[in-house]
């Protein structure tokens, strides 16, 4: 008996604290709002009277725990340098008519080019560098034979090559790389890591005149 | 009718059987278990059998003339990963080894420049050592960043000792260095072993810092040179060029002024390295640098910043694995000066000889590639 009334009392202490907590919970409800970030994949309660600045800080921490990876391109950049993509400040200054897809740009247009043309590049050097994404069975990369992409010289293709016994094009040497070194599945010629991985080495020989057909 | 299998399949067959050969490898098996490797990728079409002719490594004198007063091999840069990972650096390395074994008379020693693991994973090295247990010669060891950026060198040197050492042969100081000592990049940035060592192992890695020799290993080089005289010959051994070639790529060493400072005083000074996995020929004043080939895979030329003593060798074929890969041999003459053998096993070995460095590249030339390299 005596053991049964020392656990029922228990169970109402704690029965009690739950509801102090709800209480407490409740009460605090028409004080708070929920927010969400933008892409609405972050959710906060905070109080209504917190200040902005600090309702984005929290808000941006938690996101910035939930998106490890969230700087991919400064990490990718700083690994493995990127050929700047061309300059086309030339645009900014004046002569060209009023109407014409190049005559209304401002620095800000030619910034997002710039980022997103370098982004879609170190996607390809992220792939060239990761044996992973690349699918090789052998934990074989194109950075093993290739560092910086060099020796691939995409300038040359279109070209017969003679040990293939047919004209190939760049990706179907990507594509022999990664059969046979790196022994992986080849990708379909509009995969996006195919893409990407021609962005990375045509931007690696940026500058490079065109000469097809060399050998 | 013969029954068709894909080429994967007999890769994986060939895989298997030569693991399962592999398995309980010892000297007296090890013969017939690389003889046997060489067999399939010969058989698989991998290597052209008439490359078996170039195991016989150029004999006798090199182009210089007069007899060498000694003669060592090298083996270089395998990257082994495990085997059940990738067994083609393994092979590699087994035919190497039976390279060497198969010099006759035999080299004084064999030396192994650095990289012998790709991932510096204790079971990377232990495969190495297994394999490299098989060199009828003694062996000397020398560490590439590979072998320790997993564990700071823990492993190298529980298996294979200090990593700077010097030691006298027939009248030559023999001096092995780790050239490859980097600043701590990793502390900072919180990265795991694995991550650290995954970044030293990019060549093209912009986060690592440059290969030193730095100040404890130059103040003992200083104390382990005082006792020798300005004629004594030297031969000294680092994994990455004792120079400064292209930094982009680590093909450089960012105390090399210093280093090269200490050995000014002698009247001959040879640097034998790895790591550019290429021919490539150096000198600088009394010091005169030879490259290693790798077992594993053939580095493209540094994009600038070229010795013009450096023959550049073929663009290698990537549709023969073992182009532009091999071993060699280093013929010391009595002066102190060497001619490089580079035994490239889909070509015929070639010579950069002592009198091609000695006469600035005016006699004595290597053969010169008919292809120009990208």
């Amino acid at each position: 008996m005596r053991k049964i009334s020392i656990v029922s009392q228990v169970g109402f202490v704690l029965l009690y604290i739950a509801c102090v907590s709800m209480a407490t919970i409740l009460a605090g409800c028409s004080k708070e709002v929920e927010v969400t970030t933008c892409d609405g994949t972050g959710r906060a309660m905070v109080a209504k009277n917190a200040t902005g600045q600090a309702l984005a800080d929290g808000l941006m921490d938690q996101w910035k725990r939930d998106h490890p990876d969230r700087d991919w391109v400064t990490g990718e950049k700083e690994r493995h340098e990127l050929k700047p993509p061309a300059d086309n400040s030339a645009l900014l200054e004046g002569g060209q008519a009023q109407g014409h897809t190049y005559g209304q740009h401002d620095k800000r247009d030619l910034l997002v080019w710039a980022r997103e043309t370098e982004k879609f590049a170190l996607e390809g050097s992220r792939i060239f560098h990761s044996s992973e994404l690349l699918g090789s069975t052998v934990a074989v990369s194109c950075d093993m034979c290739h560092p910086h992409a060099a020796n691939t010289h995409p300038e040359t293709y279109p070209k017969f090559q003679t040990q293939l016994g047919r004209v190939v094009l760049l990706r179907d040497m990507i594509n022999w790389c990664i059969e046979q070194p790196v022994r992986g599945k080849r990708l379909e010629p509009d995969d996006p890591a195919m893409r990407a991985l021609e962005a990375y080495i045509m931007a690696q020989r940026s500058g490079t005149v065109m000469n097809y057909g060399k050998h | 009718m013969k029954k068709l299998k894909s080429i994967e399949t007999r890769y994986m067959e060939d895989r298997s059987r030569f693991f399962h050969d592999l398995k309980n490898l010892d000297r007296r098996s090890f013969l017939k278990v690389s003889a046997a490797a060489m067999g399939a990728a010969v058989a698989s079409g991998v290597i052209p059998s008439g490359s078996f002719q170039s195991v016989s490594v150029a004999q006798g004198n090199a182009a210089s003339g007069g007899s060498a007063a000694f003669r060592f091999a090298y083996i270089s840069d395998s990257h082994l990963y495990e085997k059940k990972i990738n067994d083609r650096f393994v092979r590699s390395l087994l035919r190497a080894v039976e390279d060497v074994n198969n010099l006759d008379p035999q080299p004084d020693f064999v030396f192994y420049g650095g990289d012998l693991a790709q991932l510096g994973q204790p079971r990377e090295l232990e495969l190495g050592a297994q394999i490299l247990k098989n060199v009828k010669a003694p062996m000397k060891m020398m560490v590439g960043e590979h072998d320790w950026y997993f564990d700071l060198g823990q492993k190298w040197r529980q298996m294979f000792g200090e990593p700077t050492y010097s030691w006298d042969h027939k009248g030559i100081h023999m001096v092995t260095l780790n050239s490859v000592v980097e600043r701590d990049f990793w502390t900072a940035r919180g990265l795991t072993p694995m991550q650290r060592m995954m970044t030293v192992a990019g060549l093209d890695n912009g986060v690592q810092s440059p290969f030193s020799v730095g100040e404890e290993q130059r103040q003992w080089l200083r104390k382990d040179l005082a006792a020798y005289a300005d004629e004594t010959p030297l031969i000294v051994f680092s994994h990455s060029p004792l120079y400064k070639l292209y930094k982009k790529w680590n093909f450089w060493t960012d105390d090399a002024d210093e280093v090269q400072a200490i050995l000014k005083r002698f009247k001959q000074v040879v640097v034998i390295h790895g790591h550019t996995h290429q021919l490539l020929t150096n000198r600088i004043g009394n010091i005169h640098f030879h490259g290693m080939l790798s077992t594993a895979w053939p580095w493209p030329y540094a994009p600038e910043g070229m010795p013009e003593l450096t023959i550049e060798m073929n663009r290698p074929d990537p549709f023969n694995p073992n182009d532009g890969c091999g071993d060699g041999q280093v013929h010391v003459h009595a002066d102190g000066l060497v001619d490089k053998v580079y035994n490239l096993w889909n070509r015929g070995p070639i010579t950069v000889s002592k009198a091609y460095t000695a006469s600035w590249g005016r006699q004595s030339v290597p053969p010169m590639p008919n292809r120009a390299s990208y």
